[in-house]
């Protein structure tokens, strides 16, 4: 094992001053489900863990007019048994359940799903986020990249964005708070993901000494929400494919729409062109099979995963028409 | 003499019932000890440097940094400069250290230059004229043999095909023995033909073997009234053991070695032990309480386990364990050798099949690999098959449960039934049309597809291929047959009854998890007339008389036969003592229900405790064997026959498939325990379940190494992807007389051939190779343009 500092800050300032202004130095450990199996395979090799868990403003979930706020440090379950995520962000509750099994939800926060690395069996097996070879060849090109993404891979990114929280968050337009030595920072979710461009960025815009301090959700009462998930088995698998999508209903047709998808490209997926295809239609099988079909409309396949364009145009589909017939069962 | 013959049922207290296996409540407690948790004082910790590249050439290895860190304690060379590296992952230099970190630490160190050579880890359709005809063997294949761990068997078989080039020298012949070329092996260098002028050949990856034929396949498939063509296939999967391979030694004095071994052979690892290590076997204590899994992979000490004694040595003999990480032990412990073939079948316009031809190929890694048993349980007249070996650099191959059967169920029972299809035929009808060609088990065969049928529904669920869909869901129903051998190995058993009326049994076997243990308490309980739990049994451990390795089916067999002689010798041992007392002859008494009486007289009897004080002040040991030709009859046997039906249901939408109920009907002789018999079943129609959805070991290309060595993207199945498995073990008539046959194989072959064929039902075209994924599946309706 490699040694490493490990430091446990009690105020956000402190932890913030602890992190180093560039990546490999140091890793904020929360609930450590990823970070851990990271350190373990050396893909990450940290020098100073920050575990922020005994920064008391960073738990603790409310609720009122203005929405919903979320400690970073909130683990899924406690969020998932919540009683107004339940009742007013159904889709929300049920993607922390779908997110995994009873004890990684016990121990794994909000913040850290949000900012788990990516589950490429590339990047996992220690050839990096971009991995080429010596001679610069791009090993998912030539290699096997069944999981890979089918959008926005033309850059030197292929992997796919691994949270199954961030789409529906980002349907609900959730907002994400940061801290860092500047101060305070908010942000849209869906800006929070970038695609990297070089094997030192990473694929979020966190800078390295900042932490992740809170989500805010606007309230959803009037929205119509699901999320659908394509896994391959019925449990501990990662998706093949995700939709979360938020409808705002002008009678029985929709006004505005929200349809992200996970696990098709490097960074949650709002596909606009869904969303201009749903705009003051009613949903049926016919308009979400358009509005599916219009959202992989760009998707372009590497040499092994054409399948994930159908399996994306059917999570689209089947979780518009599960949020017209009421959303979260 | 004695009668040594099964009871029959009248007479069974045990045999044959539903028992619960005896080792439960140890292992639900926690208090079952697996050699992963074998803590020995003093143990250092080992880790292995392992080879990145998939071929390459060691260079150099500098030790040195890593010698001087604090905390480790000896650095042992497995392959130094100048071996050939064959695969990813394979061991360079073993380390041990004060504690795992520091191990890892020390592995970290050590600096190793390799030159890359260029791999290949593929195991497609061979190009086009790439196949070179299998050719006379150098020396050099032959330590390549060695070191690919090529079985003893099948090289002694190509060498005797194929010939070598060249006579070897007796220093070349004790160089291949040390390198671990078995007796048999030798024998067959000295006896085989030379052909020098094939030494100059460049070698390729692909050799194909002479085509095999039978009858006349030309002839009969012009005479064919319907024929069948189609790609079928099993990729390469690994044992993904859930207590992964490894072991703790340590040496007791200078030349005496105490090894904890997780391993299917605890009585066969004292001699693979002996030659690497320099020691005689008999210095070598091997233990073994509980396995976490083998299924075929442990039955070698393997490299890491002789590199565990060496270091052991270096490190003044303290313990020193390396039990293998979860990614080494998808790398290199062990892998399923893939099969693929393009078969063409041809029958009569009523169903009867005539002819068979197939075009076949696979890798079992670096020493290429067999040809499974095609075409598989139905010995269809009139056959043309060749066969192209593939050996290439993804890892060794090693007995995975029933080798070589469940890839040849899918290549034949997927192509029956796609004939089947096309002759507008139930494939159940069409494969009882056909059931004289599963001789000699066609009666048994024509039985339990009646048992199935009736479990499964199939008359009721059974529709025309692709006809039975509602919305984006089809179901579908498929079936396999199979075959194994699974007759006894040799096992001895020692049986001792104390003058207190005590037992024990003394057996160097190992309970894989199969329930081993209980059986041989249930054999030796019916036997001797007393309860279960007063009989005292020892087994895992070298100390006790030798009992063969747990593969191939062979155990119950074995260790059945060999204690219910060792039983009823001791019980007409204890007679003879008792018999005085009781006024009797020997011959007239019998043990029942913890009471030694004379027969057919309760009046004239003796508790089971003052009978055995009887013996005087020696207690009375007897051994039994198997096989003992001197005590018949031979109470085990070979041949079995079963039969699977699978339901799907498939997402055609996305392509998802899921088991809905699995069916097995099994035979194997006289069941021991039905319970435990059941439950072997159960865990192989889960382990099949797994093969056929989801298990692929998945190679990059340009690295050579496999992308999925952690159960993240090496699935397996869980509790939801589990359906209702109903087993049926065929017992009574016909069955029971043909002694105890073992049961470890037989039920894994089918579940890939009958989920493949429920899915081709359901959604009307064949997905050709397992695992059934959904790019699988959407790819195979693509091509059909569906």
């Amino acid at each position: 094992m490699r040694s490493f500092e490990y430091v446990s800050p009690t105020t956000k300032a402190q932890a913030v001053s602890l992190l180093a202004g560039n990546w490999g130095q140091t890793e904020v450990f929360a609930g450590g489900t990823d970070l851990l199996a990271l350190m373990k395979d050396d893909v990450l090799a940290p020098k100073r863990l920050v575990n922020i868990k005994q920064i008391k403003d960073l738990q603790g979930v409310t609720y009122n007019a203005q929405g919903l706020r979320v400690g970073a440090l909130t683990n899924l379950g406690e969020l998932a048994d919540d009683a107004n995520v339940k009742k007013n962000y159904p889709a929300l509750a049920e993607a922390l359940i779908e997110a995994a099994s009873p004890q990684i939800r016990n121990m794994a926060t909000l913040g850290g799903n949000l900012c788990q690395r990516p589950r490429c069996w590339y990047f996992r097996n220690g050839f990096g986020l971009l991995p080429k070879d010596e001679t610069g060849k791009e090993l998912i090109i030539e290699g096997d990249n069944r999981y890979h993404a089918i959008l926005a891979n033309d850059g030197p990114a292929k992997f796919v964005s691994p949270s199954t929280i961030a789409p529906v968050l980002i349907a609900y337009a959730a907002k994400i708070r940061l801290e860092g030595p500047k101060g305070k920072r908010e942000l849209p979710l869906e800006k929070f993901y970038v695609v990297p461009k070089t094997e030192t960025e990473r694929e979020h815009d966190l800078q390295p000494n900042e932490i992740v301090t809170e989500v805010v959700v606007p309230p959803a009462t009037d929205a119509k929400a699901a999320h659908y998930e394509i896994r391959q088995k019925e449990a501990f698998d990662w998706p093949l494919a995700v939709a979360a999508v938020a409808l705002r209903m002008n009678g029985s047709n929709v006004q505005s729409a929200r349809v992200v998808m996970g696990y098709v490209a490097p960074v949650p997926w709002i596909s606009m062109e869904a969303e201009q295809a749903l705009s003051s239609q009613n949903i049926s099988e016919d308009t979400a099979q358009r509005a599916a079909a219009a959202a992989l409309r760009n998707a372009k396949a590497l040499s092994h995963n054409s399948y994930k364009v159908q399996l994306a145009r059917v999570a689209v589909k089947r979780a518009l028409l599960k949020a017209a017939s009421g959303g979260a069962a | 003499m004695a009668d040594y013959g099964w009871p029959d049922a009248e007479h069974r207290t045990l045999i044959g019932k539903r028992i619960t296996r005896v080792d439960s409540p140890v292992k639900v407690s926690g208090q079952a000890k697996y050699t992963y948790d074998v803590k020995r004082p003093g143990m250092l910790f080992g880790k292995i440097l392992r080879c990145p590249y998939a071929y390459a050439k060691v260079v150099s290895i500098d030790a040195s940094a890593a010698e001087k860190m604090p905390g480790v304690k000896a650095i042992h060379i497995i392959q130094g400069p100048n071996s050939t590296i064959h695969w990813a992952g394979d061991e360079v230099v073993a380390v041990a250290a004060v504690d795992e970190p520091t191990a890892e630490d020390a592995v970290r160190a050590i600096k190793v230059k390799y030159q890359k050579l260029s791999h290949l880890v593929s195991d497609a359709e061979p190009p086009k004229g790439a196949a070179q005809a299998q050719g006379p063997l150098s020396m050099d294949d032959i330590d390549d043999m060695l070191d690919n761990q090529v079985p003893a068997r099948q090289m002694v078989e190509q060498i005797q095909q194929y010939g070598i080039t060249s006579k070897p020298d007796e220093g070349t012949l004790k160089g291949l023995q040390e390198d671990g070329a078995t007796d048999e092996v030798i024998k067959a260098i000295r006896a085989a033909t030379v052909h020098p002028e094939a030494g100059s050949r460049p070698k390729s990856n692909y050799q194909k073997a002479a085509a095999q034929t039978l009858g006349d396949g030309e002839k009969a498939f012009a005479q064919a009234e319907v024929i069948s063509e189609g790609l079928y296939g099993v990729p390469v999967i690994t044992h993904c053991c859930l207590e992964s391979h490894g072991s703790t030694s340590e040496w007791t004095d200078n030349d005496h070695l105490l090894v904890h071994m997780s391993t299917q052979n605890v009585s066969g690892i004292a001699g693979q032990m002996a030659e690497p290590l320099k020691i005689p076997a008999t210095n070598i204590r091997v233990h073994q309480d509980h396995i976490g899994g083998g299924f075929g992979s442990k039955f070698s000490p393997d490299r890491w386990g002789i590199a565990t004694a060496e270091v052991s040595k270096k490190a003044g003999g303290k313990p020193v364990r390396i039990m293998l990480e979860r990614d080494s032990e998808l790398k290199v412990a062990g892998a399923r050798p893939s099969a693929y073939a393009r078969v063409r079948v041809g029958a009569k316009r009523d169903g009867t099949i005539v002819a068979w031809q197939s075009e076949s190929w696979g890798t079992g890694g670096p020493g290429g690999g067999g040809m499974p048993p095609i075409p598989y349980v139905f010995s269809i007249p009139n056959q043309r098959k060749e066969h192209t070996a593939i050996r290439n650099n993804i890892g060794p191959a090693r007995a995975w449960r029933a080798p070589n059967h469940p890839q040849a169920a899918v290549i034949t029972m997927c192509a029956l039934d796609d004939l089947a299809a096309k002759l507008n035929m139930d494939p159940l009808d069409f494969f009882l049309k056909n059931i004289e060609l599963g001789k000699p088990r066609q009666a048994i065969y024509t039985e339990e597809l009646g048992i199935a049928s009736d479990l499964m529904g199939w008359k009721q669920k059974w529709h025309p291929r692709g006809q039975n869909k509602s919305g984006n869901l089809a179901r579908g129903v498929g079936l396999s047959l199979h075959t194994w051998g699974g007759r006894g190995h040799a096992s001895d058993c020692d049986l001792t009854i104390h003058p207190d009326g005590s037992v024990d049994i003394k057996m160097g076997s190992q309970d894989l998890g199969t329930g081993t243990r209980t059986c041989i308490l249930m054999v030796a309980a019916d036997t001797l007339g007393i309860p279960m739990d007063t009989i005292s049994l020892q087994i895992g451990d070298t100390m006790y008389p030798p009992s063969g390795g747990s593969g191939g089916s062979t155990t119950i067999g074995g260790v059945s036969s060999s204690t219910r002689r060792a039983a009823v010798d001791a019980r007409e041992g204890l007679f003879a003592k008792v018999a005085p007392a009781l006024n009797a002859q020997p011959a007239e008494l019998e043990s029942i229900n913890g009471t030694v009486r004379v027969k057919g007289d309760s009046s004239r009897s003796l508790s089971w405790k003052e009978a055995c004080s009887k013996l005087g002040a020696m207690p009375l040991t007897v051994r039994g064997k198997n096989p003992d030709k001197s005590k018949p009859p031979d109470l085990t046997n070979s041949g079995v026959g079963g039969v699977q039906m699978a339901e799907v249901e498939v997402d055609t939408d996305t392509g998802i498939v899921k088991v809905k109920k699995m069916v097995a009907v099994q035979d194997c002789g006289l069941v021991i325990d039905v319970k435990t018999a059941e439950s072997q079943c159960h865990g192989a129609l889960i382990m099949g379940i797994s093969y056929s959805l989801f298990e692929e070991k998945v190679m990059d290309p340009t690295t050579g190494r496999m992308l999925n060595p952690d159960m993240q993207y090496y699935r397996l199945a869980g509790l939801n992807d589990i359906p209702e498995l109903v087993v049926h073990m065929m017992t009574g008539k016909g069955y029971d007389e043909r002694g105890v046959i073992g049961l470890g194989e037989p039920p894994v072959i089918s579940p890939g051939a009958a989920i493949s064929n429920a899915v081709a039902n359901a959604i009307g075209v064949r997905v050709p190779f397992l695992p059934l994924t959904p790019d699988r599946v959407l790819g195979a309706f693509q091509k059909a343009g569906a």
